[in-house]
């Protein structure tokens, strides 16, 4: 469906993309993850074919990106999307169903589909953010597209729309439409996505599932133990456990992945000292930073 | 087609929206009234009916208030939709270019029918209320319909182009009040101001007929002028100029509404999202 390879893109001589290559298929959901100015945007509008790229090649849907075949199978949702004030929800979503060769009777199947049928034929001028951003939804959803461009979709919607958006993503994934997705919410991309990709500076700097970044990241463990009285069994704990340290009331260490298994045996020997333990892995926010300091941002 | 339409209908329901129709309706119709009002008088001493006459001033009233209502709604169209997001969004749609524009120039040339329409049309109800030959006037006024939707043409097309240019709309606003000034204003007092330092030289018998075929609305001028006798008498520098037929004005007029779009649509081009 999508297909970059050695994609370079430079602005008045300053590299934005460098050597970017990557392919989403047909029924795959991949997030694009990267910090502000990492690229995200500038690599969805040269997939978009809304502006040209310096070097390396883009396919999308086999044809040249922005070719009007391309455009009739691919769906965009811009970040901060914006409609004209003056217009109701299913006037603007009629104008783009005629747009797209669809009969403008439609739309308001397609605003109920977003939660936005009560307020359908009230000016878009009076709506909130995540009203609009539901109108972004409901026009990248016409005509069940072929490939999706997502740019940061989920931006002002409360946690039950994300979760409802979400669920309508799986439908389309599902009927064999790729979605390509930005994103810096990364606990909602971890459980809703296929692939991650990780741009920082213009470069990829990881890519894979949510798996295969957390085991290759090797991150360490962090266990956090509450002594049961305190503040003896404080000091009995922190002489015990060799590089643990006191955060408050309670005793933390932390271990490589690979060693958790021996210092749970070592504290397990402490029980009648311990209320009660919890072993936090690494975040997502960690494992994020980690890949993108590592590219020296 | 559809695509035209639709982006045609959306754009007019925009302009009734914000007032547009409402503002160029009014605009046009109190000054057509105005104008059939202080230009009853000369009617017995010309001969003529009254609508005729009321024709020949309305020409000078739409010289300026055509261009003038085309540019302002036009300044806004590309610009606007640069500033509130929007124009990305609309881009990724299987539309060109060339499509957005015409459907914009549609909706916009239907406004101006309507203002043209309401203005003309109160001007002639009220000239047939005051003069029963008004009739003999009615060619001369459909003739001045048509050809102010050519000229608002026109100045659409150049308003797109300077939005495109500025993708401001503060810009386009600027660079929109500044052709005017240039097309309308300063082009004729040029012009008037050459004519008397030539003194009936080179410049007024071989230069001033092409100058004044190049500008559109001298040509929109020219052209109501010449083809309405009655109105030779309300003339002003388009009497200097009697010298050119009306088909060489028309042509002009004919010929500048395509090449401000294709101005417009080549300065669109160029705006990348």
């Amino acid at each position: 469906m999508l297909t970059l390879s050695h994609l370079t893109k430079r602005f008045d001589g300053v590299a934005a993309l460098c050597d970017v290559s990557l392919s989403v298929a047909a029924g795959e959901r991949v997030a694009l993850l990267g910090h502000n100015g990492a690229g995200k945007s500038t690599l969805m509008k040269i997939v978009l074919g809304l502006i040209p790229h310096d070097e390396g090649t883009v396919e999308v849907l086999d044809t040249t990106p922005g070719s009007s075949r391309a455009r009739d199978g691919v769906a965009y949702l811009p970040e901060n999307v914006a409609f004209h004030p003056a217009l109701s929800g299913r006037e603007q979503i009629a104008h783009y169903l005629r747009l797209r060769g669809l009969p403008a009777s439609g739309a308001m199947a397609l605003l109920d589909r977003v939660g936005l049928g009560a307020a359908a034929n009230r000016r878009i001028g009076t709506y909130s953010k995540g009203m609009r951003q539901r109108v972004g939804l409901a026009q990248a959803l016409i005509g069940t597209p072929r490939l999706m461009v997502l740019d940061e979709p989920t931006s002002g919607l409360d946690p039950v729309s994300r979760r409802d958006f979400y669920a309508i993503l799986d439908g389309l994934a599902a009927e064999g439409t790729a979605i390509l997705l930005s994103s810096h919410a990364l606990t909602e991309v971890e459980a809703r996505t296929d692939r991650m990709v990780i741009l920082s500076g213009g470069v990829i700097v990881a890519e894979g599932s949510m798996a295969d970044l957390r085991r290759r990241a090797t991150l360490p463990v962090r266990i956090v133990v509450t002594p049961s009285d305190i503040p003896c069994s404080t000091t009995t704990l922190l002489k015990a456990l060799p590089g643990s340290e006191q955060e408050g009331e309670q005793v933390v260490l932390s271990c490589p992945q690979d060693e958790k298994l021996s210092v749970l045996v070592r504290i397990a020997d402490l029980s009648d000292r311990i209320a009660d333990i919890d072993i936090q892995p690494p975040s997502l926010e960690d494992i994020y930073s980690h890949y993108s300091r590592r590219a020296g941002q | 087609m559809n695509r035209i339409l639709s982006m045609a209908q959306t754009e007019f329901r925009i302009a009734l929206r914000n007032r547009w129709v409402a503002v160029a309706v009014a605009m046009m119709a109190l000054f057509s009234l105005v104008l059939s009002a202080a230009g009853s008088a000369p009617t017995g001493a010309l001969g003529a009916d009254r609508l005729s006459v009321v024709v020949a001033s309305l020409t000078s009233l739409a010289v300026y208030l055509v261009p003038l209502v085309a540019l302002l709604m036009s300044f806004d169209a590309l610009a606007g939709e640069v500033e509130r997001g929007t124009l990305p969004l609309l881009l990724t749609y299987p539309l060109s270019r060339s499509e957005i524009l015409l459907g914009k120039l549609l909706a916009h040339v239907a406004v101006l029918a309507i203002a043209l329409a309401a203005g003309y049309g109160l001007a002639a109800l009220a000239a047939w209320i005051g003069d029963d030959r008004a009739l003999a006037g009615i060619p001369a006024l459909w003739r001045l319909f048509w050809s102010s939707m050519v000229l608002g043409a026109v100045f659409l097309g150049a308003g797109y182009a300077l939005s495109a240019l500025s993708r401001r709309p503060s810009g386009a606003a600027g660079l929109a009040i500044g052709l005017w000034l240039g097309l309308i204003v300063l082009y004729d007092l040029g012009l008037l101001a050459a004519l008397v330092a030539d003194d009936g030289g080179r410049f007024t018998t071989d230069i001033f007929p092409w100058a004044m075929l190049a500008n559109p609305a001298d040509a929109f001028r020219l052209f109501n002028l010449a083809a309405s006798e009655a109105t030779a008498a309300a003339a002003g520098l388009a009497g200097a100029a009697s010298s050119i037929p009306a088909w060489a004005a028309l042509t002009s007029l004919a010929l500048w509404p395509f090449a401000a779009l294709a101005l417009a649509v080549a300065a669109f081009r160029r705006v990348t999202p």
